[in-house]
């Protein structure tokens, strides 16, 4: 398989804090990529940089052959990596329907027409109810994101990134305040994916992380500590050191995850 | 030397215009950083400071008086602000608190035009400060100049309350987040209460002590309030510091501008608020805990 | 209001606004006229206020270029009124795109100040300008005439019509905008500024877009304006106006086009009419109306009659 986004030596400094320390990492083509580590590990951070929300320190990244280390958020999106957002942030009294217009629009050439045409904005919106049939959203189209369910508002943020026609998705704690049953709909949402869109997860929910991920990598204060197949990393001497720490009381790698004890087991 | 020498004038009455400026825009950007209430009224209650001054002491009264007056337009001023704090409290949406402060601007502009008229009054300075000192070589009224001192010494008051005492932190944490402030048991309408009663006292003090410079007249409300907004703008919202130099910018523009190149002076200063603003959109001196969001 | 009423409400309303001048006289069809040209300028402030998310106090700029421009074609080229129509709004619309160039990079209050410092910079360039009359003003505008070599309009109805005609042609861009493309991305910037990009959108050309459409209507009322008046002065563009502009919004519901409209309505009916039965007073009537219309109205003239939607505040 070949490499779709290659990170080399990728350090993000604020001031005299290191967010993200000297990271590199490749996620191949296809893949279903997990990035794991605990609060304050560097994974927003290092998903911001690589979003191109902010601009790294020192390191390069590279998209699809091309180094895109200092292309803005627009110019990525437009090259098909595309980022979800941990608060959900969507355009909330808009109807369900024109969020994903909005991003359906970008890819059909003139989002900035100050006129309506009915053949093309026929075209968009059905080109969008497509994107929200898929995330079985479908039905409430009419109706204001404000008034979905958080759960709602994960699968429309994903429906929104389907939009933009991405080769590569960033999905920044997707399940983070889900049910367990809007989990494991979102899971079966991102599992049915074509696979030329590869994904890169940040997760605290290991359930997640080792049920989607054929790769993951671990980080920990801003370094890359691991970085193999989910049965590399179960079986890593560094991160196993942590979780033993975990179990002796001393500081847990994955401090946050919702259920220590269930963690502890499965290592 | 000789640049100064033909200048000085002007350059002094840019201090004065200055303090006076501080003393009104100080509050107005501190209720806006702690609430980020936009209060239209602000000019409104320099204005009432000012009549106040003309009503008690505007032929010339003892310093003794004045102080007095000047003590009672700020309780006045506090009250008022408490008043707005209170109308303004249920409203969330800042277009709609805008709407609601300048209806209340508008009905006290037309108040004060009935109560005193709409010929512009004079306000006399206290008697013992009437006359002028020398200034390297030239006269200047000694008023001005105890204007710049009480403007200092408000200041510094300001800024000994807010940087050094428990409820200046209060204030300080809501600017920068007031959620963490209500989640740690304060409540915010409290602090804002607090912060919009002093803010406005000192707009009406400063009202009352611009009476022997500026007078008293229907529609130095708007101008006051325009002049305020720029100074607040420019120096960064929510910050003692920062409307200290905006007031320094603004009143240099107003004085120094007007005798360097007459005519030009509100060019300048709406040109120099629009240049830093498109260059540093949260103003020159932007309070260090003011929430890095905009504001809307 | 439901909807498939609405094509019915809309064919109504224009018919009774072209049937005006045959039932009322010319005073209060110059009321209407002077309604429907301040009107148009709400209705830009709208587009950028209610529609984008930027409130603007600096609308009354391109409403001035629009005014002046139409005043200074009148007196020194043709009194034909759709060349000046043009005229303005093509100069309106320029003005906007190189001023708006650097103003849309701002957002919020920051916006907010930067459109009033244009405003008001734009005020004293009026006032500053000898060529365009200077604080006097720009007078001994001729009558317009809407054909070449036609009857100049001097009767209040012929006037009306004409405002009449430019009010329907802004109204009809502000509707086609905010039904277009443009106008979907524009809410977008009002809802989730910073989600756009990440979508592959550029805010700043939207926004761009969006301040330019909106310059050409203000630059288009402007001229109506002077249509009307055959004056302008610089006290047209004071700072007050921006304000009761702005407030008009408010006051009708932002967003909605229709509601400021009914917004400034209300306003010059307030400060101009009913003041004239408490002399003298019209500020503090004007005043009294704003402060009940926060509590009694929280959404605006519109809102009150629209669906209800959960407040949001940005995060």
């Amino acid at each position: 398989m070949t490499a779709l986004l290659e990170v080399q030596g990728l350090t993000l400094r604020y001031g005299a804090v290191t967010a993200v320390d000297d990271v590199t990492l490749t996620v191949a083509e296809g893949s279903r990529h997990a990035l794991i580590g605990p609060n304050g590990a560097g994974k927003s951070s290092l998903f911001s940089v690589l979003g191109g929300a902010t601009r790294a320190t020192s390191g390069t990244v590279r998209f699809g052959g091309t180094d895109i280390t200092s292309a803005d958020e627009v110019a990525r999106a437009r090259a098909g990596l595309v980022r979800t957002y941990q608060h959900s942030s969507l355009f909330l009294r808009l109807s369900v329907l024109d969020n994903v217009k909005l991003a359906v629009e970008r890819q059909s050439g003139r989002p900035l027409r100050p006129w309506p045409s009915p053949r093309a904005d026929r075209r968009v919106a059905a080109a969008a109810l497509e994107r929200l049939e898929q995330v079985g959203l479908a039905e409430r189209r009419r109706e204001p994101v404000s008034s979905l369910s958080h759960g709602e508002r994960r699968q429309l943020e994903v429906a929104l990134v389907l939009a933009c026609e991405p080769r590569l998705v960033l999905f920044d704690e997707p399940t983070a305040g889900m049910s367990a049953a809007e989990t494991t709909r979102f899971l079966e949402l991102v599992e049915g994916l074509p696979r030329e869109i590869t994904t890169v997860v940040v997760e605290h929910d290991l359930d997640v992380v080792f049920r989607l991920a054929d790769r993951i990598s671990v980080l920990a204060a801003g370094r890359l500590i691991a970085d193999g197949t989910p049965e590399e990393v179960r079986s890593d001497a560094g991160v196993n050191a942590a979780y033993l720490g975990a179990a002796d009381g001393r500081e847990a790698l994955f401090t946050d995850a919702p259920d220590p004890t269930t963690e502890g087991g499965r290592a | 030397m000789g640049w100064l020498d033909a200048n000085l004038i002007s350059v002094l009455n840019g201090f004065a215009l200055a303090a006076l400026l501080f003393l009104i825009a100080v509050g107005l950007s501190l209720v806006f950083g702690t609430m980020d209430v936009l209060n239209l009224a602000h000019g409104s209650l320099s204005l009432i400071g000012a009549y106040l001054g003309v009503a008690l002491v505007g032929d010339g009264a003892s310093i003794g008086a004045f102080v007095l007056a000047a003590l009672l337009a700020a309780v006045v001023g506090a009250l008022l602000g408490a008043a707005l704090a209170a109308m303004t409290s249920a409203i969330t949406d800042h277009l709609r608190q805008a709407l609601l402060t300048l209806g209340v601007a508008l009905i006290a502009a037309d108040v004060l035009r009935e109560l005193f008229g709409s010929d512009p009054e004079r306000v006399s300075a206290p008697a013992a400060l009437a006359g002028s000192v020398d200034v390297l070589g030239r006269p200047y009224p000694v008023y001005r100049l105890s204007v710049v001192a009480v403007a200092v010494v408000i200041g510094l008051a300001l800024y000994y309350v807010l940087e050094r005492t428990q409820a200046g932190a209060i204030v300080r944490a809501t600017v920068a987040d007031r959620g963490m402030v209500e989640a740690i048991g304060i409540r915010s309408q409290v602090v804002l209460l607090g912060v919009f009663g002093v803010g406005a006292a000192l707009a009406t003090l400063g009202g009352l002590l611009a009476g022997p410079v500026l007078g008293a007249r229907p529609g130095l409300d708007s101008t006051v309030l325009l002049l305020a907004l720029v100074v607040v703008v420019v120096g960064g919202l929510g910050s003692v510091r920062g409307a200290l130099l905006g007031a320094l910018l603004v009143g240099q523009v107003q004085t120094l501008g007007v005798s360097l190149l007459p005519g030009q002076a509100s060019f300048l200063l709406f040109g120099a608020m629009a240049l830093v603003l498109l260059l540093r959109p949260r103003g020159l001196l932007p309070s260090p805990y003011a929430h890095a969001g905009g504001h809307a | 209001m439901r909807r498939a009423l609405v094509p019915g409400v809309v064919v109504a309303v224009v018919l009774v606004l072209v049937a005006l001048p045959l039932f009322l006289t010319p005073y209060p069809i110059s009321l209407v006229t002077r309604i429907l040209a301040f009107g148009l300028l709400v209705v830009s402030v709208d587009l950028l206020t209610g529609v984008t998310g930027l409130p603007s106090l600096g609308q009354i700029a391109y409403f001035g270029v629009g005014a002046y421009t139409a005043g200074m074609v009148g007196v020194h080229v043709t009194d034909n009124l759709p060349v000046q129509l043009l005229a303005g709004v093509a100069l309106a619309a320029v003005a906007a795109l190189v001023t708006g160039a650097f103003v849309v990079r701002t957002s919020g209050i920051v916006f907010l100040m930067v459109t009033l410092a244009v405003g008001e910079l734009t005020h004293r360039l009026a006032d500053g300008l000898d060529a365009v009359g200077g604080s006097n003003g720009l007078a001994g505008i001729p009558p317009g005439t809407v054909l070449p070599g036609g009857e100049p309009l001097l009767i209040a109805g012929f006037v009306y019509w004409w405002v009449l005609a430019v009010f329907l042609l802004g109204m009809a861009v502000a509707l086609v905008v905010s039904r277009s493309p443009l106008g979907r991305a524009m809410r977008g910037v009002r809802e989730a500024e910073g989600r756009l990009p990440a979508l592959g959108q550029r805010t700043y050309a939207i926004k761009l877009a969006a301040f330019v459409v909106a310059g050409a209507v203000a630059g288009a009322a402007g001229t109506a304006w002077t249509a009307q008046n055959r004056f302008v002065s610089p006290g047209d563009l004071a700072f007050s106006v921006s304000a009761i502009a702005l407030l008009s919004v408010v006051l009708g519901g932002a967003g909605t086009l229709w509601g400021p409209l009914l917004g400034a309505a209300v306003v010059i009916v307030v400060r101009d009419e009913l003041a004239a039965y408490v002399a003298g007073y019209g500020e503090l009537l004007l005043g009294v109306l704003f402060v009940v219309a926060v509590y009694a109205l929280p959404r605006g003239i519109a809102g009150s009659r629209l669906r209800r939607v959960p407040s949001v505040k940005p995060a």
